[in-house]
């Protein structure tokens, strides 16, 4: 590999392992349109990598293309090691690929502990009868499973809303139950998308440290999509710069801050 | 002031997950109960277990297994009615073809192959969502009804074109056929009403229940967050259709005796258990049973003040009920889209207060 | 050529007269559909509706009389007088824009926002309320409905003799055509040429048009929302008495109608539920596929295979296209 990361801080003592996700050549097209051209490159164990790009630039079609959710024409997904053949979404998320949602996509009707519990699905496999009778298995499944979610509940300070209906929440907390949700399924790579979108200083810095922590503690690896260029370059180890669906720069903050595609691309020079 | 949840705390993720967590609701639940098993039995007659009791059961069962596949799994249906005439007719196949078998597994049997009968008309859910796959549904009922009339293998070859349920005894006393006694109509429905609550409550609040519900409140995030869509959507289909079916069985074997396809089990019961759930509350299986009593009881009530007091013609009557229940529907879609469940639950919130509001 | 052969003909000119019918039906739903993204499952009682209604004011009865007499002990029933057709359908008319005004205020101006689905069952209700109401003001007994625009000029009734002794004599074989159908069919084209017109040179179809596309955008350039929803539901309801007066001449005026009218719901499915021309093609393929169908097949199985034909179809049909024939295929984001 070109760029070796750096650490953050001096006082970090995160391990920054092997590459566990390999995107080469991913092309992916709607009709005539081409949403992503050619697009390599790879996240490590550990890190916090981010993919940067103005509006349109292709960043939540290539986050897209990782969860399963759109297939590329071209291309291939390698995942700790192996060829990802074609999926559903579900089986990515089975394989420990979490993720959340630029916009918010929780559900309203639940409350906040059902939302949470949710992530759990993937680790329950729930037999209809014991369920119906609510006995043996199904109720200890329940309780052993609750028991994680309220570690992550605790985790993110939201113990308080709990019980709450979520579309009862105003945006911030959405954003942070979200989270919740995709952490709590232990995911080996969370996909983050836009989570600091349409929010204010104050919120947008509890959510930096809330991804720092996270990754910090439980050695998450996440990848994460902004447009915010301020925000990403102090939080990720190693940044993939998209515009107009082509990869224009990849590397650590620095070397990405200073190079000269980056910066046309975001303070605009015509393309010739 | 009454009704109250202070103090009552919890110290297990168990207490906690209970279906009554506050000490009053679990005590005014067993009090229901009480008098539901112990009490009424003794003291049903006739007219009221015909004309209100029975059905009332019997439509709560159907209503609870819409429920499931509509206001927990976001899929509507408009083959209640078929999937009712399933449970009809493989009842009445298995009490005529293993008369030695008790009735009570005949019903449960009955329920477990309209489940499958379901599944497959679940199947097109995948590919087919909101109104589209309503409309699908309508396939089922249609198709179901004709089957029903037209293959004279399932009616046991009868001239009439009828089934007619056969005299089963439970404990050696009847349940279907003519010698039934009003309190063993009750107390056969209330059994199956009660246990179908039970297990369809379990069934919700946990892991298949929530499965259900991130489907309903928005399929791709639940997609992508792990939840095999197929496999939720059939599971709804077919716990559904199970609850369909016995509802269906009850209905004919222990209430009318005698069935056809297509006057009981028409379009039109599709249409009245899916305004039960939507009167009583979407993703409710309280609402299920309100939504069934209301629509029960309604009927009953307009034919004791317009036809017995007033004196009015029958039909008239009919035609001022189709307009109230239609009413009945845009007002709680308009005002309350919850139905009377929530009503319930705001009732509460206040209750909680009352009478020292600060 | 061989009986049967001309026999199969006949079916399938018959189904495509049928299919018309359904055609009609689906294209009220269509534009309702297209203004407000309302799947109106009232269409088939509302056609109802304005055949009893259009019934009722011809003949002159007093809406509400059974009502009436029951609460005042009264025993009314007709005014005494008849009313010429042209001027009780613009009546009919009228009854059916109050209806569309009212619709519009007290139900679907209070559920703006909320999910299809429960706009959907909203219009469940509407089509009992509307049932209710129609059997309350006119009475549920089967009516005959005879629309004479003039003396003597009345819808046509019975076989078409011209056809029959024309085919007899080229192929031996009398084709059985209903006069009724052939006008119907005539009435149809008609009636979507005057749609198309509307949609494409009067201002208020162009609004139309554009509320279908973009009801955002079309807020913005200053279309009142509240208007075109009430002109979308009134034109709907003329779509309705249009194919009330054509299914009531043919059939009778009653309850089944709305039963028959349910059939264009597996219609649009295939058709798609935003193309007109969609509603027509669908409505005539499912017009012929249940008279093949049951001439073919329905003898062997025990018959009377149209009542779920059309809807087994459209299912079977919908798993492997999802949007149907015209739709537009859907991309789903997140």
């Amino acid at each position: 590999m070109i760029n070796q990361p750096q650490p953050r801080t001096s006082t970090d003592d995160r391990v920054i392992g092997d590459v566990i996700m390999q995107m080469k050549d991913i092309t992916l097209r709607f009709g005539g349109v081409v949403a992503i051209s050619s697009i390599s490159f790879d996240i490590r164990e550990g890190e916090i990598r981010a993919i940067i790009g103005p509006n349109g630039a292709g960043k939540s079609s290539m986050l897209n293309v990782i969860s399963g959710f759109y297939r590329p024409q071209e291309g291939e997904i390698w995942f700790r090691g192996r060829k990802r053949p074609a999926m559903k979404p579900y089986q990515v998320a089975r394989q420990g690929i979490a993720r959340t949602f630029q916009n918010i996509a929780l559900f309203e009707g639940m409350s906040v502990l059902d939302n949470v519990m949710t992530g759990r699905l993937n680790h329950m496999n729930p037999n209809v009868f014991l369920q119906a009778i609510w006995k043996g298995k199904a109720e200890r499944e329940e309780v052993e499973n609750r028991e994680r979610a309220e570690r992550i509940i605790d985790f993110l300070e939201i113990q308080h809303i709990r019980k709450t209906p979520v579309s009862r929440l105003p945006y911030g907390l959405k954003k942070r139950v979200e989270l919740a949700r995709a952490l709590v399924s232990e995911p080996s790579l969370l996909l983050l998308d836009e989570p600091m979108a349409g929010m204010n200083v104050e919120e947008k810095e509890d959510m930096s440290r809330f991804i720092l922590d996270v990754n910090d503690e439980f050695g998450t690896t996440i990848a994460l999509i902004e447009h915010d260029m301020g925000v990403v370059m102090d939080l990720s180890d190693r940044v993939v710069v998209m515009d107009y669906g082509k990869k224009i720069g990849d590397g650590i903050p620095d070397e990405v801050r200073s190079n000269q595609d980056v910066i046309d691309a975001y303070l605009g020079v015509s393309h010739d | 002031m009454f009704y109250r949840e202070a103090g009552d705390f919890k110290i297990s993720y168990v207490a906690d997950n209970q279906t009554f967590p506050i000490a009053f609701d679990r005590y005014r639940y067993y009090a229901i109960l009480v008098v539901g098993f112990l009490v009424l039995p003794f003291w049903v007659d006739d007219y009221l277990v015909n004309a209100i009791l029975a059905p009332f059961f019997i439509y709560a069962i159907a209503a609870i297994g819409l429920n499931i596949l509509t206001g927990y799994c976001g899929q509507v249906s408009l083959g209640t009615g078929g999937f009712m005439a399933v449970g009809a007719y493989s009842c009445y196949k298995l009490m005529t073809g293993f008369p030695d078998v008790s009735i009570v597994l005949h019903i449960i049997l009955a329920g477990g192959i309209t489940a499958v009968v379901g599944t497959v008309f679940g199947l097109p859910s995948l590919r087919i969502k909101g109104f589209y796959l309503a409309v699908a549904t309508l396939a089922a009922q249609f198709f179901l009804v004709w089957l029903f009339n037209r293959v004279s293998w399932f009616y046991n070859y009868s001239a009439s074109g009828q089934i007619n349920a056969p005299e089963r005894t439970v404990f050696n006393v009847p349940v279907t056929g003519p010698n039934v006694e009003p309190w063993a109509m009750y107390l056969i429905c209330l059994f199956f009403a009660f246990f179908s609550a039970v297990i369809a409550r379990n069934l919700t609040r946990g892991t298949l229940g929530r499965t259900w519900m991130a489907i309903r409140d928005m399929d791709i995030a639940a997609e992508i967050i792990g939840v095999n869509p197929l496999r939720a959507k059939l599971t709804a289909f077919a716990i559904s259709s199970f609850f369909v079916g016995i509802s269906g069985a009850l209905f004919f074997a222990v209430y009318l005796g005698a069935a056809e396809a297509g006057d009981s089990f028409g379009i039109q019961k599709s249409f009245i258990v899916l305004f039960m759930i939507i009167i009583g509350g979407l993703g409710s299986i309280f609402g299920s049973f309100a939504g069934a009593a209301l629509l029960v009881v309604l009927p009953v009530f307009l034919k004791l003040i317009g036809v017995d007091l007033f004196g009015w013609p029958t039909d008239l009557v009919a035609h001022i009920q189709l307009v109230i229940v239609g009413l009945l529907i845009i007002l709680f879609l308009v005002l309350e889209p919850h139905g009377l469940a929530q009503l319930w639950r705001i009732a509460k919130e206040k209750l909680r207060l009352w009478p020292f509001p600060h | 050529m061989p009986d049967q052969v001309l026999f199969g003909i006949e079916v399938v000119i018959n189904g495509l007269m049928a299919g018309v019918l359904y055609a009609l039906v689906a294209l009220g739903f269509v534009l309702i559909f297209k203004a407000s993204g309302i799947f109106n499952f009232a269409q088939g009682v509302m056609a109802l509706f304005a055949a009893m209604t259009l019934v009722g004011i011809q003949d002159g009865q007093v809406p509400f009389s059974h009502l009436i007499n029951a609460i005042f002990g009264t025993k009314i029933h007709h005014f005494g007088w008849e009313v010429h057709s042209i001027l009780a359908i613009l009546v009919t008319i009228v009854v059916m824009i109050v209806l569309a005004w009212a619709v519009q205020h007290f139900i679907f101006k209070h559920l703006v926002g909320q999910e299809p689905i429960i706009l959907f069952m909203a219009t469940i209700g509407l089509a009992y309320f509307l049932e209710g109401v129609a059997d309350l003001m006119w009475g549920a007994e089967i009516k005959t409905l005879n629309v004479c625009l003039a003396d003597g000029v009345c819808l046509p009734q019975g076989i078409n003799g011209f056809l029959d002794a024309t085919t007899f004599n080229w192929f031996g074989y009398g084709l059985f055509i209903d006069n009724l159908d052939i006008s119907a069919t005539i009435v149809a084209v008609i009636l979507v040429a005057i749609l198309v017109i509307f949609s494409q040179y009067t201002k208020q179809g162009r609004a139309m048009r554009a509320v279908a596309d973009d009801h955002q955008a079309a807020l913005s350039v200053g279309i009142s929302l509240n208007y075109i929803w009430i002109l979308v539901w009134s034109v709907a309801g003329f779509v309705a008495l249009v194919a009330g007066i054509m299914w009531g001449a043919k059939s009778g005026v009653q309850f089944s109608l709305s039963l028959i009218a349910l059939k264009a719901l597996p219609v649009l499915m295939l058709g798609g539920f935003t193309s007109i021309p969609g509603a027509i093609i669908g409505g005539l393929i499912i017009g012929v596929g249940e008279k093949l169908f049951e001439f073919l097949v329905g003898s062997m199985i025990g018959g009377a295979t149209e009542n779920w034909f059309a809807y087994v179809l459209a299912l079977l049909f919908l798993v492997f296209r999802p949007q149907g024939l015209f739709g537009e295929r859907i991309i789903e984001r997140v």
